[in-house]
């Protein structure tokens, strides 16, 4: 097991490099002179010498690179172009509104999820199960900057039982909190619900057909048993997988809704900064979340080999 | 993917269909009513954003300060904008907005990803280890953060948003067609080709390229989809298509500014997304069974 994760964790190591050198180029070969377009048109001609100076742009590339990959290293992500903030106490300060906002999409998601997935698979090509898929298609299908929208001019400016935008601190106001996060989690939990109720009932029908269903069918377990404690448990691993590799589509999706409900976590920095050309600050949210999706793929990596030996065995045999 | 019962049944075709070709593909993908459904609507909004000029009933930048936000009438059938435009004809000409960039940032990605994939596959060795990790690092960004990022390098406007749409798409092509080459490099008919003298390049683009196009097929018609949302999305936050020019994702961008007063200014543009975006859906999912031979 150790040697797996061991071997596991060196994998990374490329891929980590790449990402850096990757976010690195993306801001150095801008075409023209990133000191320039770093300062905006308005900037004179001293603070842009000033700006090139401190990026180091009289330096061949790689050495920049090596520069700035030392002091990433340290945890220095320089600074905001804007308000001269270091870009990772930003970043740590963003955090926890995104973090609070995905978990409660993840909980929107299989909260409808779960029973839906479940059912369709249960009652499978009956009218339950193709109106599950057919919602779950158009679920997945729904631009959600237009759901967000959408869902703001019902709730929000013809109901008006939410407020449209916004959001308080959860230790300061609870109640105000939660108001303010229901529409941005469920517009963000839409898509997750639909991928993660296709996924279940596929992975359920396939479960239903192996040997030791039949076994506890033949048993004479009750259906609702058999489906919820046998197959349900084991339809559940690649469900929980994949749910892993959606971080990428949460963050994605984070920016959008984030900046339609004006929801101040990581990813309406990340359009404000690309907006206001504050490119040191969108190179940190790009780093950033890519950094956060290896960790987590390599964490779903392990937890997927504890759960099925036959993962590991093959990767160490090869 | 789940089993399904049609994998120990030969799927029921009238007497005289041929089992393989593209009459007995058209014959199993017109079985399946939503993808018939998706493919039609598809269809549509490719027509009518190819003869918008002529189907519009107005001109879609021509603006009437005497008739500003107003509701849907029988002169404008989904109602004016903030500037007095005809909604209905800047839906229409919005349509050639995202078909473009589903199409071009489509078509990029898999001009560019399907060489570097068959190649990887094909050499093995160095090539296939750095190729491979290359898009291990391009996958590990979120594709909307991506995308976002290299259009704001890039700059704004239509071009540039289909670029960094396509790098997106890029890294999975690039897997596709190398996961196409390593099933297919084995088999009898590479090794005949290679026992008769053919060239490697010969080999990849006679040979095995097309005998993985349908996979491609599928990932393409599914990239769209995504493709034409992340153009929405980009022109939404400003830095897609420039105005004047109707883009379904800037006219959302708009109407929400007028959501009390103007509602309908939100409603028309979205539903053409999602109504465009969820027929390549459709298709694609046809297609994929259709063409899957797993699901058969």
């Amino acid at each position: 097991m150790t040697r797996y994760i061991v071997h596991r964790l060196l994998l990374t190591i490329p891929v980590l490099f790449l990402v850096t050198v990757i976010v690195f180029a993306l801001i150095n070969l801008i075409p023209g002179d990133p000191a320039l377009v770093m300062a905006g048109t308005e900037a004179g001609k001293e603070a842009v010498e000033a700006l090139r100076q401190q990026m180091g742009l009289d330096r061949p590339l790689a050495v920049r690179y090596g520069l700035w990959l030392g002091r990433l290293v340290r945890g220095d992500l320089g600074r905001s172009v804007r308000d001269r903030r270091p870009v990772l106490d930003v970043l740590l300060l963003k955090l926890p509104v995104t973090v609070q906002l995905a978990v409660l999409a993840l909980a929107v998601a299989w909260a409808i999820a779960i029973p839906a997935g479940v059912l369709a698979a249960w009652r499978r090509h009956s009218a339950i199960d193709y109106a599950a898929t057919t919602v779950a298609l158009a679920g997945i299908s729904i631009p959600n900057f237009w759901l967000g929208i959408m869902l703001i001019y019902l709730f929000a400016v013809n109901l008006r039982w939410l407020p449209p935008s916004g959001y308080v601190e959860p230790w300061l106001d609870p109640a105000g909190n939660i108001k303010r996060m229901i529409l941005p989690a469920t517009v963000l939990g839409t898509a997750l619900a639909a991928l993660v109720m296709r996924l279940l009932r596929s992975s359920l029908l396939e479960v239903m057909g192996t040997e030791y269903i039949r076994t506890a069918h033949a048993k004479g377990l009750a259906e609702r048993f058999v489906l919820l404690r046998h197959a349900l448990k084991n339809a559940m691993i690649p469900v929980v997988t994949v749910m892993g590799l959606q971080l990428g589509g949460l963050l994605g999706g984070a920016v959008i809704t984030e900046t339609i409900f004006a929801v101040p976590g990581v990813g309406r920095l990340a359009v404000e900064s690309i907006l206001t050309r504050d490119y040191p600050m969108v190179q940190g949210v790009v780093l950033f979340s890519a950094v956060a999706i290896v960790f987590v793929n390599f964490t779903v990596d392990v937890i997927y080999s504890l759960l099925d030996p036959r993962i590991r065995l093959v990767e160490e045999q090869s | 993917m789940a089993m399904r019962e049609t994998t120990l049944i030969p799927p029921r075709v009238a007497p005289g269909f041929p089992t393989v070709g593209v009459r007995y593909f058209l014959h199993r993908y017109a079985r399946n009513r939503l993808a018939l459904v998706g493919l039609w609507v598809v269809g549509l909004v490719v027509l009518s954003a190819a003869f918008a000029p002529y189907v519009a009933p107005a001109d879609p930048t021509k603006t009437d300060f005497q008739r500003l936000l107003e509701p849907p009438s029988r002169e404008h059938l989904l109602g004016t904008d903030d500037l007095g435009r005809d909604i209905l004809s800047r839906v229409i000409f919005g349509a050639r907005t995202s078909v473009l960039a589903g199409i071009v940032s489509v078509g990029l990605a898999i001009a560019v990803g399907m060489p570097l994939g068959l190649a990887s596959g094909y050499f093995r060795g160095w090539l296939d280890n750095f190729v491979m990790r290359l898009t291990d690092a391009l996958l590990s960004f979120p594709f909307l953060v991506l995308a976002l990022a290299i259009a704001a390098v890039l700059g704004t406007g239509l071009t540039k948003a289909m670029i960094a749409i396509g790098i997106v798409f890029t890294p999975g092509f690039i897997r596709l067609a190398r996961a196409q080459v390593l099933s297919e490099r084995e088999r009898a008919y590479v090794e005949a080709a290679r026992a008769m003298g053919a060239a490697d390049g010969r080999i990849m683009w006679r040979h095995i390229l097309p005998n993985s196009l349908s996979p491609v097929l599928v990932q393409a018609s599914l990239a769209m989809a995504v493709a034409i949302t992340f153009e929405a999305t980009l022109s939404f936050l400003g830095l897609g298509t420039q105005p004047p020019t109707p883009s379904w994702g800037s006219m959302l961008n708009i109407a929400q500014a007028y959501l009390g007063k103007a509602p309908w200014l939100a409603l028309w543009p979205g539903l053409a997304i999602f109504v465009t975006v969820l027929s390549l859906n459709l298709v694609g999912d046809g297609l994929r069974e259709v063409l899957d031979p797993r699901l058969r």
